[in-house]
């Protein structure tokens, strides 16, 4: 996967590509030249005196370095290059899939992960790259180019080459090997202990109320003693690598000058090489060892190219119709048909053959138990998802029909969760309707019974102090209470004036003498527009036209309160644990 | 010259550029072994991160934490306030293990001093070489000898090398689980106010990011910092023994090699800061669209949505790209430096053999001086940032460990001998616990300046069913809270069985009360442990008992694996409602004295909800308990309601009598049914305010007595905090 994903995001920029390995291959080589030169230095220069050819290879020296360092910052620029650009395209690819998903695929995944894949990993994918383009070439060329220059130095001493190279990978592989699956484990002891931390604070309340303190400090002790266990065992293999590294290092320096210091003495062999040969030994061993820190990397790069392939692999199960048909007339009609849902491999549907018809300028309420398929419903509508069987009608059109831009116009939703985007409150209440007046603003804002606290709301400080419209709202809303979300949310729906409003359990965060006072007021705002309203309170929905009584995705019932306190068992038991009888009478 | 060669002694630090740049940790074998433990530490350590499952907070901390490798991986270091006395604390964590620092300075010491001395000899044996070479046949003996010092040394300074390591890493693990554990002993005594008025995030990053970053400060910075220091120092002296010359020509590259990185080096932080402040607004823009994607998706606004998506990507290519083309190039530009360097010593060295000044060999490791130089210093930057960032995270904790604690239990005050005689004493809660709770006069406010409760009376006997009703802040849960004694009241008493609870010890209050919260918190675990919390000996019969008794064991049925069931962080396995009936069969399992449901089946269907209340009722019916309800159904068995305003028990009675007696209970009774219907006869309950109290059931309520006089004391008109836990202005933590 990770190769795939690089291979594809990469292609655009082959060039780079090619450019990187040149300038590699140009900076590697002027690497390995210089011990040649030094040789040389010795053999020609200080070995006869001869200070002018000192000086004259110092400055041939001098252009190689210079040569070595400009190709390395070339290589480095179209190394940045490419490898940015991948990891900005591979970020542009998952948003733009994630852009489409349903909220199916997003239910599946979870915003959570979606969000760390499309930042986190997708980063690492770009460091990945980056050390790759850098070391991939690099390495292999110091290693094979060193033991190339080696061999040609001194062919007699290129034993020391096979050896000290095993050698090293060995201390290295064996280490390496015994320390991944403990840094694994060290990751898992790490999560374990900040879980029971989280779960500590998070839940102090409870473990207060239970004085359960010492329990949970014995959970923390049994996790903190294993994390510091690992790191221990981690430690004590880790601070061996150091030590023997160095000790190859030194040991093939030693060896060279002895065995060399033989080999010089025997006539066969120059000081000059002796030199050169020492350190293109020391060269190999030091992109030997580079290169096994590379594969370090690859086995988390490879976890991650995977999650990230997954969403890129994943299609939204809602796509625009090809041909999209717009309805003939625009007065909110909304007519479901035998419709179903079923989430894909779920054995039961949540919503089973559901039929009705929310005649326009009407209110329909749908009322049921936790899990009845109330939400799902009325998801279907705006296409958060497509129903599985059956079809969903606006104006006599599917919505699988009709352009997102069609459906956009039509729908005006309020979700359960009451969500708000960073910005100021204007922002968020032209969500809907980008071009909408100020006056549009506090004419939703006065039914949603939101104008008092916007209008004495002021965020910021000096500076950017702001109040109003213009006051600040904090990512995901956290800088109102839950009430006055939910408000600005209504708000929000109502600026863009459509013809059909779905409102999904949203006035749950109202105390009931606001509630009462938006609906009344919502009344009037939304004369002769569609309304279908997802409900808890049956007190809430006594006035409406219709009330569909859902039952584990089935209509149970169907009628105005009064016809249904005759008619549905279900409705009254719901009206039961609600109202009692008299009251209700 | 003629005797010459060169160079190269070598051992140690390669040449070859290209490895020492790009990695630049990896270079340093030649040297020291820290950096090794650097790499292969913080590589995983950030593979390790994002591939486990990160929450969206972490991945904010993350940003902040990660970082601060050699040229600036990461955002800048966050600063100390006050770096030095910080540091003072820190080393002072390590007071119980004086000797073996002491070992590990010695240790590193004497590693540090051979493996600067070697080269000399090496250069030696060099002379050795090119002596016979140029002569009459190398002298084996005496190279074989200097060779063997040589590999002494080297072994020896490896030895101690990795002995003090050894003793550092145990010493530093110790002290970080101890630090750990500190902080966990301290998050119990802190109170619970401190919690309410900080962002949880903040302190969980504190007790986590922020101790790793302590440990990776003292496991890597400080005897590094050390090390390389001495490095420096003991290799400037060898050059200068060496030759002053050349010293002095090796040294001219210094300033120039920290100019250079200078420039880049603090262009580069800057960079990165960029960086990483875009990838902050990039990420922002993609939680943001993600989390909220099914209204992006219905108002049509993915366009836009993509359009800044795009602008802040590009963004964020250019800043990356930026930041990392300049740190990449500081290290060929370093190394480049170095060559200058090297080329001049190898020229000026080589002019100065050929006339006689020097031996090669005293060239050759002189040149080896002067690569090994550049190594510490770049490893010196590195190190300073991370104990510099290591520095604020101690400073983060040393606040944590600093913070006010809850006075501590009476009783242990009496065996620490600490306890005021003048004071109170230690109270004793006689067996069996009866539930008598009486609040007198109690006062209580959670910031100064806002009393909230300012002379609240309330005596509820053993075995009564006390309902709480009143608008949103009207003190409902602080009233339970201060029964629980999570809070210390500022005047009055409140008696449990005639006991003042002050004087008892937090543990045996709380041990006689059930609690079910308003948020339905459970920990990670099964179905069956989380139960089980309520009473950790209880049986398996018993949690499923429980589970029958509260409606849990219908659902769990439903779930493949019953009650082993892990219930996952995000709840995604079990509804909110589901969540909160296994909260209160915890509490059922505990069977406490005394019983406290703050909203206890808020997120349970109606009815469902009408079966838990048979099992509560059941639950209840010898308990005293306290009933704050949501929905007003709940409290229909209730002996006694209570109507809160802002702190204040304005009513109380059955509902029966309350009705009766019109007041504010009858408003906002009425105000159920009189919705949507006439606004201005709404206007008029405005002021009854009614948090989420929806509907009230009205058949007759058992066991009525006379309404109970209340003390009410002045009514304090004012804003009271959202849910009476959080005081006003305090940003809640994700």
């Amino acid at each position: 996967m990770l190769w795939k994903l690089v291979r594809h995001y990469g292609k655009p920029y082959w060039a780079h590509v090619v450019a990187v390995l040149v300038l590699q291959l140009a900076a590697t080589l002027a690497t390995l030249y210089l011990p040649s030169l030094n040789a040389d230095i010795i053999d020609n220069g200080i070995a006869t005196g001869d200070t002018e050819y000192i000086w004259r290879v110092g400055a041939v020296m001098l252009a190689v370095a210079l040569a070595q360092v400009i190709t390395a910052i070339a290589a480095v620029w179209f190394g940045a290059r490419m490898s940015m650009s991948i990891g900005r395209d591979i970020r542009q690819a998952i948003y733009t899939r994630v852009d489409h998903f349903s909220a199916e695929e997003m239910g599946r995944f979870g915003a959570p992960t979606l969000i760390t894949r499309g930042t986190n990993d997708v980063q690492q994918v770009q460091m990945v790259v980056l050390m790759a383009l850098n070391f991939m070439v690099m390495v292999p060329i110091m290693s094979i180019g060193g033991i190339v220059m080696a061999i040609q130095e001194d062919p007699g001493l290129s034993w020391l080459v096979w050896v000290s190279v095993p050698v090293l990978l060995l201390i290295v592989g064996v280490l390496v090997r015994r320390l991944m699956p403990l840094f694994e484990r060290m990751q898992t002891n790490i999560d374990d202990v900040n879980g029971v931390m989280r779960e500590q604070i998070m839940g102090i309340r409870v473990v207060r109320a239970f004085v359960r303190e010492r329990h949970e400090t014995g959970r923390f002790t049994d996790a903190n003693a294993t994390l510091t266990k690992t790191s221990v065992n981690i430690g004590r293999l880790f601070i061996l690598m150091g030590p023997l590294i160095t000790m190859v290092l030194h040991l093939a320096t030693a060896a060279v000058l002895w065995f060399g210091g033989h080999r010089v003495d025997d006539g066969l062999v120059e000081v000059g090489a002796l030199t050169a040969f020492m350190q293109y030994l020391l060269q190999i061993l030091m992109a030997v060892m580079m290169g096994t820190f590379m594969f370090m990397m690859f086995p988390r790069a490879i976890i991650t190219a995977r999650r990230i392939g997954e969403v890129l692999t994943t299609t939204g199960s809602v796509q625009e119709p090809e041909y999209s048909i717009e309805p003939q007339s625009k007065d909110g009609t909304v007519e479901f048909r035998n419709v179903s849902f079923a989430y894909p491999g779920a054995e039961a549907p949540i919503v089973d053959g559901v039929s009705f018809t929310a005649e326009a300028g009407r209110t329909t309420a749908i009322i049921g138990s936790t899990g009845s398929g109330k939400t799902t419903l009325i998801n279907l509508v705006p296409r958060l998802y497509d129903s599985t069987g059956g079809t969903v009608l606006i104006d006599g059109v599917p919505v699988a029909e009709m352009s997102r831009a069609a459906l956009t116009e039509a729908v005006g939703f309020v979700p359960q969760k009451p969500f708000l985007f960073s910005g100021s409150v204007a922002d968020n209440l032209r969500f809907g309707k980008p071009d909408a007046s100020e006056q549009e603003l506090w004419a939703a804002l006065d039914t949603a019974q939101a104008t008092e606290f916007v209008r004495d709301r002021t965020t910021g400080e000096g500076e950017s102090a702001a109040t109003g419209l213009d006051s600040s709202i904090s990512q995901g809303g956290t800088n109102v209470s839950g009430g006055q979300r939910q408000r600005l949310c209504i708000a929000r729906a109502l600026v863009a004036k459509p013809r059909i409003y779905l409102f999904d359990d949203s006035f749950s965060a109202l105390d009931v003498t606001t509630d009462a006072r938006l609906r009344a007021a919502l009344n009037g705002y939304t004369e002769g527009a569609t309304t279908i309203m997802v409900a808890q309170r049956v007190s809430s929905i006594t006035e409406a036209d219709q009330i569909i009584v859902l039952e584990e995705g089935r209509v149970v019932g169907r009628g105005t309160h009064q016809e249904l306190l005759d008619t549905s068992e279900t409705y009254r038991e719901i009206v039961d644990s609600q109202i009692s009888a008299e009251e209700v009478a | 010259m003629s005797t010459g060669e060169s160079n190269n002694s070598t051992q140690s630090s390669q040449r070859t550029g290209r490895p020492e740049d790009l990695f630049p940790e990896v270079q340093r074998p030649a040297y020291r072994s820290t950096a090794f433990r650097r790499t292969a530490g913080g590589a995983v350590k950030d593979g390790g991160a994002a591939a486990g499952v990160v929450s969206e907070q972490e991945i904010a901390e993350l940003q902040d934490s990660v970082g601060t490798g050699e040229w600036g991986e990461g955002s800048a270091p966050r600063k100390a306030k006050s770096f030095w006395p910080s540091l003072g604390r820190l080393f002072g964590t390590l007071k119980d293990h004086k000797f073996g620092v002491v070992m590990v300075f010695v240790f590193g010491a004497i590693s540090t001093i051979l493996t600067v001395w070697a080269p000399a000899i090496l250069g030696q044996a060099m002379d050795v070489i090119f002596d016979g070479w140029l002569g009459d046949g190398i002298d084996f003996t005496t190279l074989s000898r200097m060779l063997a010092i040589v590999l002494g040394m080297y072994v020896v300074a490896s030895l101690f090398d990795w002995l003090q390591g050894f003793v550092l890493n145990e010493i530093v693990m110790r002290v970080v689980y101890r630090i750990r554990q500190q902080i966990e002993a301290k998050v119990n005594r802190l109170p619970l106010s401190y919690f309410d008025t900080r962002q949880r995030g903040d302190l969980l990053s504190r007790t986590t990011n922020d101790v790793d970053n302590v440990q990776t400060a003292m496991q890597q910075a400080f005897a590094s910092l050390f090390y390389a220091v001495m490095t420096i120092i003991g290799i400037t002296i060898m050059m200068f023994v060496l030759s002053w010359q050349l010293a002095l020509i090796a040294l001219i590259a210094l300033p120039i090699a920290g100019i250079v990185v200078g420039l880049i080096g603090s262009k580069s932080q800057k960079l990165f800061t960029a960086q990483w402040k875009n990838t902050g607004r990039l990420n922002g823009h993609i939680e943001e669209s993600f989390t909220g994607h099914e209204l992006v998706t219905v108002f049509g606004r993915q366009e836009s949505m993509r359009e800044r998506f795009d602008e802040r990507n590009e963004d964020l290519y250019e800043a990356s790209f930026r930041a990392q083309f300049y740190s990449g190039m500081i290290m060929p530009i370093m190394q480049w430096v170095t060559y200058l360097g090297y080329v001049g010593i190898a020229v000026v060295g080589g002019l100065r053999v050929a006339t006689g000044q020097m031996s090669l060999g005293q060239v050759t490791a002189f040149i080896q001086y002067s690569r090994e130089f550049n190594a510490p210093l770049g490893e010196m930057a590195g190190m300073a940032n991370m104990l510099i960032s290591g520095v604020a995270s101690a400073e983060r904790i040393f606040e944590l460990l600093d913070a006010d604690e809850q006075e501590e239990d009476l009783s242990d005050q009496a065996e620490e001998g600490t306890l005021d005689p003048d004071g109170k004493q230690p109270g004793q809660l006689a067996q069996p616990v009866h539930g008598r709770v009486e609040f007198d006069h109690v006062q209580f406010s959670y910031t100064q300046e806002k009393p909230l409760i300012t002379d609240l009376s309330l005596d509820a006997r053993p075995g009564e069913t006390v309902a709480i009703v009143g608008p949103t802040g009207a003190g409902k849960t602080t009233l339970v809270n201060l029964i629980m004694r999570f809070y210390e009241i500022d005047g009055g008493q409140i008696r449990l069985d005639g006991v003042d609870i002050a004087t008892l010890d937090r543990g045996v209050l709380r041990g006689q009360i059930g609690m079910v919260l308003q948020d339905a918190v459970l920990f990670g675990g099964t179905i069956r442990e989380n139960i089980r919390y309520g009473r950790l000996d209880a049986t398996d019969e018993e949690v499923v008992a429980a589970a029958k008794a509260t409606f849990v064991d219908r659902f769990v049925h439903t779930l493949p694996d019953g009650y082993d069931t892990v219930i996952e962080a995000e709840g995604a396995n079990i509804s909110a409602g589901e969540r909160q009936l296994i909260t209160i069969a915890r509490a059922f399992l505990a069977d406490p004295a005394l019983l406290i449901l703050d909203e206890a089946t808020s997120s349970v269907d109606t009815r469902t909800e009408v079966l838990v209340q048979e099992a509560m009722a059941a639950l209840r019916s010898d308990r005293t308990s306290f009933v704050i309800a949501h929905r007003l159904s709940t409290i229909r068995d209730a002996d006694v309601i209570l109507v809160m305003e802002h702190g204040d028990i304005v009513e109380q009675g059955s509902h029966e009598q309350l009705l009766a007696a019109e007041g504010a209970y009858y408003r906002l009774y009425m105000s159920q049914f009189t919705q949507g219907v006439d606004l201005d006869a709404e206007e008029a309950a405005v002021s009854v305010g009614t948090g989420a109290i929806p509907l009230v059931d009205a058949q007759p309520v058992s066991a009525g007595e006379s309404p109970v006089p209340v003390s009410t004391g002045p009514l304090p008109l004012l804003a009271e905090p959202e849910e009476g836990v959080n005081p006003p202005g305090v940003d809640r933590g994700r």
